[in-house]
């Protein structure tokens, strides 16, 4: 278990330290969050609709596009500068290279909505002082549910037709499930009801989680394997 | 007989059975008091939604021991049974509305129910896309269990839905913990027409297997 650890850590770390010396993406995705956050300034009547209404749903919306364009990156690289062989005959476990993949790809969207957050609230005005702690607690249970699911599913497109679509197509049913939970939790810390009132949808996330991480573990091998 | 004769019919039978449990559900089977003959649409639309779950969790066994065991009729299988789940899934999201529009006042709604099932034929959609975009049988194989086994692990999700979130939709009265609680005349239909489903089910995924096998046969002649 420490060697498989260990050993996910070197993957992660290697996409981590290629990610923070070129920043492109990173940058990408974090002028794309802004993006997306300012069109739906645009695309709601401020005289009509409340920003506090339809804040979660903003919130989580805009996480999940970002989410998606850092999940087509982490295996498309390697298949570019074709490194991926490299990584399947290196003397390293199938499920160490699915985790390395799902912390660097964690982290990388983790950085997205740290700056993405700041940006939401400052744009809607929504106040998230009183329950930072809590919609933190969320977001972070929420963004593993796809990101486990999506560094799965993004080993598998990049030998299909039209990788760049087939990601979303594939990914966003899977999707929806946390989407859901996560958005109705948000609601209801947003509106500054009790945690407890959220305790079951954190639990089913939290579920999902466990679930899909344990799955996607198991399957990762079939995906990579020539 | 070939196979593909034998699901043909399976096929036959089963529409002939449909046809004679709906004369027993609008001729012979009590009206609901409340509903009326809105619905009689639930005996379609019950079994068609369970078999549309089930061919997901059916696709998703198949899925496992393919990685297991290899073997390419388990492959077929698992193809056959998402194109006769999409249509099945089709069947429930076009009754849904139909019985929609006269008891709620509306043909959709967002409703969880509503929206899982949605999302459930967005998954078949999305498997069918897949196999379209391999083009190598092996690998197509590989990723058809990979998202089969995935999608059969999201069933309990989209089905937890109904118990968690207030919703519109009636609750299920035959799957769930405790007695059916419907009169037995209603049950009894139910019952036939969920036969008949099976039936259909069955018919249907023969004759996709069969095809699936003649097509292959014809690529390893061109091959």
């Amino acid at each position: 278990m420490a060697e498989l650890l260990a050993q996910a850590w070197t993957v992660a770390r290697k996409d981590l330290v290629l990610e923070f010396r070129t920043r492109t993406a990173l940058l990408s995705a974090v002028v794309f969050t802004a993006l997306v956050l300012a069109v739906f300034e645009f695309g709601r009547d401020p005289t009509a609709v409340s920003a506090l209404d339809l804040a979660p749903s903003i919130l989580w919306v805009t996480f999940t596009f970002a989410a998606m364009l850092a999940l087509n990156r982490a295996f498309q690289l390697e298949l570019e500068h074709g490194t991926l062989e490299g990584l399947l005959v290196a003397p390293l476990h199938r499920v160490s290279l699915y985790w390395g993949k799902l912390l660097a790809n964690l982290v990388f969207v983790g950085v997205v909505e740290a700056i993405g957050l700041p940006l939401f609230v400052l744009f809607f005005d929504v106040p998230v002082g009183p329950v930072l702690l809590p919609l933190v607690g969320v977001i972070a249970l929420a963004t593993a549910g796809f990101v486990t699911v999506g560094t799965l599913f993004s080993a598998m497109v990049i030998r299909t037709r039209f990788a760049e679509l087939m990601l979303p197509v594939l990914l966003l049913p899977f999707l929806i499930p946390p989407l859901v939970l996560a958005v109705l939790a948000t609601a209801r810390l947003l509106a500054a009801r009790p945690l407890s009132e959220s305790a079951g949808y954190l639990r089913l996330l939290a579920a999902y989680d466990i679930v899909f991480l344990v799955v996607a573990s198991l399957l990762f091998r079939h995906t990579v394997d020539q | 007989m070939s196979l593909a004769q034998k699901g043909r019919w399976i096929t036959l039978v089963g529409l002939v059975l449909l046809a004679a449990v709906y004369v027993r559900a609008l001729a012979f089977t009590p009206l609901e008091r409340s509903q009326g003959p809105a619905q009689k649409i639930y005996y379609l639309h019950v079994p068609a939604a369970i078999w549309t779950e089930t061919a997901m969790i059916l696709i998703g066994l198949a899925g496992i021991f393919y990685l297991f065991l290899r073997d390419p009729r388990l492959d077929r299988f698992a193809e056959a049974s998402a194109e006769v789940g999409t249509v099945f899934a089709t069947i429930v999201l076009t009754t849904g509305p139909i019985w929609g529009k006269p008891i709620w006042g509306t043909w959709w709604t967002w409703d969880a129910r509503l929206t899982s099932t949605l999302l459930l034929f967005f998954l078949y959609l999305g498997y069918l896309l897949l196999r379209g975009a391999v083009a190598d049988p092996g690998l197509r194989a590989r990723y058809a269990a990979v998202l089969g086994i995935c999608g059969m692990c999201l069933v309990p999700f989209i089905h937890l839905s109904v118990f968690l979130f207030r919703t519109l939709h009636p609750q299920p009265i035959i799957l769930k913990p405790g007695k059916p609680s419907l009169p037995d005349s209603m049950l009894v239909t139910w019952l036939l027409s969920f036969g008949v489903f099976t039936l259909l089910y069955v018919g249907f995924v023969v004759q996709r297997y069969a095809l699936a096998q003649r097509r292959e046969e014809q690529g390893e002649i061109r091959a």
